[in-house]
């Protein structure tokens, strides 16, 4: 190995400052990621061909996981019971937190004053730790000493309290919407500097072209703001296949009450670590499946989302 | 345009203040939240504290090892923090400066990092730590945090990197300098701004991190912060009081450094997506 890198070095290298040293420098990153990135990640799509016993490996067992993931109970359900909470995390997010983060992103580039304190004080709950947000959230979501019921009892809105976490039908709801107060300024920040990175002598251009308003919005704006529209679809995206913390932190790990809020990733920490349904001894297998699909489902995803962007970039 | 202005400015700054009511107000509650005793907080929840007091927070240090939480969180961000910037720094200069054939192919894995999620790989993470017998050691959660931290480093440094003018290198290597001093003592004092980033995104993302301590961490005196908040809610939640405190804690240290450095602290979180 040494040898290939010095011959190549000698061929292409910079002349001055040549020497053999210089190789060393990428090393130290390529060991810690490869070992703490790359090889686990590889090694969990490898696990999901295997069967388990508690933490030690057994023997190879083909699409066995998979075939016992989608088809065999409780799994099956609960995939599916999981699987359509992502989404709806995800649906949910791209209106209520990227929605109204466009139009927050829309007002501060139209110069309000005080706009450097509306960035910060959107942004300031994503400093805090998402450990922090769900307790904090589970305290003021309380039903009986909560900040949010007191607040709309004294409102006169005694008809709307309820326990928002505790009931099936506000629970899952809630967390998303815990997590778009959490997330809201980071795609402020992000469509904020798209809005500013538009040539100004585009917008005057159209004005001077008798645009205005909706037209303005849809001709000028939307079609200008599509790459940042697409950089929060997928980092949003990707965030609502990996819910975990805020789940756990509010609602423990079986994402009470009963599963109303569980998400893949919290079925998945459960199949891995703990809890009732990892006490068969092919939990680990199923759960390697899960991390397979999981993978696979947000890389092509991402992928196509990816592919669109581009494309659309490239039409305009 | 005017016939709008007249109307929508008014309407502009009643969305802004109530949604920034909305961002603030949990924030605010939490603070306030935490001079109060349980009792008071139960009878009156959105009043002022009726006299200040630190007691919430001298029963939360006594509940729990809160300064030893604290110490924690601080050994594992700095010495992550160091430690992924250092690498990085050796890293990026090599793929930025050197056109060696394979510095596409080491600068595309990197970044391939960023596509992963890398939660789903605990299982053999959770082994790995095992064999290396670092399960309940701070260097599992260390090493953790440099390699998530990587890829993004690597993008902000090698950008950085390649727009600094190559003249000022090779005026030093003229005088006979290596490739470690040249980097050192020319490039890294010229590149502030893009350190500044990148050691606030891995600070915050180290400091902030539940996950990995949540698997690899079971031991009360190894904890960090933010699990440690887990045990505290879980063995003490009826005094919410001191439940509080202990949020208000674990989030005082971003804050402080954040209302430093806050132009910093925004652009650093967005500089990779934006990129």
């Amino acid at each position: 190995m040494m040898t290939t890198v010095q011959t190549a070095s000698k061929k292409k290298g910079r002349k001055i400052g040549k020497s053999w040293t210089i190789h060393l420098f990428p090393i130290p990153a390529l060991i810690i990621y490869g070992l703490f990135v790359l090889y686990p990640i590889l090694a969990a799509l490898s696990y999901s061909f295997y069967s388990f016993n508690g933490f030690s490996r057994e023997s190879f067992v083909g699409f066995d996981n998979f075939v016992t993931l989608f088809t065999t109970e409780p799994y099956g359900s609960m995939f599916i019971n999981a699987f359509k909470h992502n989404v709806l995390y995800f649906g949910l997010q791209m209106v209520a937190m990227n929605g109204l983060a466009f139009i927050l992103a829309f007002i501060i580039y139209k110069k309000v004053k005080g706009a450097e304190f509306f960035k910060i004080a959107f942004f300031l709950p994503r400093l805090l730790s998402v450990i922090v947000v769900g307790f904090l959230w589970k305290l003021i979501l309380n039903p009986n000493f909560g900040t949010l019921n007191i607040l709309l009892g004294r409102l006169g809105l005694e008809e709307l309290q309820r326990a928002w976490l505790g009931d099936p039908n506000t629970a899952l709801v809630s967390i998303i919407l815990v997590n778009c107060w959490f997330g809201l300024g980071f795609g402020v920040l992000i469509f904020l500097a798209g809005f500013q990175s538009i040539p100004g002598e585009l917008i005057e251009a159209a004005r001077l072209d008798g645009a205005k308003g909706m037209t303005m919005l849809r001709k000028i704006y939307l079609p200008l703001m599509v790459p940042s529209i697409m950089i929060m679809t997928v980092l949003t995206f990707i965030q609502s296949f990996e819910a975990f913390e805020l789940v756990y932190a509010m609602q423990g790990s079986m994402g009470e009450p009963y599963y109303s809020t569980d998400t893949l990733a919290v079925f998945f920490y459960r199949l891995a670590f703990g809890s009732s349904t990892s006490g068969s001894s092919d939990a680990l297998g199923v759960g390697s499946a899960l991390a397979a699909v999981l993978f696979f489902f947000i890389l092509i995803c991402t992928m196509i989302f990816l592919k669109f962007t581009n494309k659309k970039e490239v039409e305009m | 345009m005017k016939n709008s202005s007249m109307w929508s400015k008014p309407f502009y700054y009643v969305i802004v203040f109530a949604v920034a009511t909305i961002s603030l107000y949990p924030i605010f509650l939490m603070f306030l939240s935490s001079f109060k005793t349980s009792a008071e907080i139960f009878k009156d929840p959105l009043g002022l504290p009726t006299k200040f007091t630190l007691d919430t927070y001298r029963t939360l240090m006594g509940k729990v090892p809160f300064d030893q939480y604290f110490m924690n969180s601080v050994i594992v961000s700095v010495t992550s923090v160091v430690l992924v910037v250092v690498f990085c720094s050796l890293a990026a200069y090599y793929i930025a400066r050197f056109k060696f054939s394979w510095n596409n192919a080491i600068f595309f894995i990197f970044l391939l990092g960023m596509m992963i999620p890398i939660k789903l790989g605990i299982v053999p993470l959770f082994i790995l730590m095992r064999d290396l017998g670092l399960i309940n050691s701070l260097w599992s959660l260390i090493f953790m945090n440099i390699a998530t931290g990587t890829p993004l480093t690597i993008l902000i440094l090698t950008g950085f990197f390649k727009t600094m003018p190559i003249e000022l290198e090779e005026a030093a290597r003229m005088d006979g300098a290596g490739n470690l001093r040249v980097l050192w003592s020319v490039l890294l004092p010229l590149m502030r701004p893009a350190l500044g980033t990148v050691v606030i995104v891995n600070f915050i993302s180290a400091w902030n991190d539940f996950f990995f301590p949540l698997i690899f961490i079971t031991e009360k005196a190894k904890m960090t912060i933010p699990v440690g908040m887990l045990s505290l809610f879980g063995e003490h939640s009826a005094d919410w009081g001191s439940l509080f405190a202990g949020l208000t804690l674990a989030s005082l240290p971003m804050m402080i450094l954040f209302f430093i450095a806050s132009k910093q602290f925004m652009e650093g979180l967005t500089a990779g997506a934006v990129k």
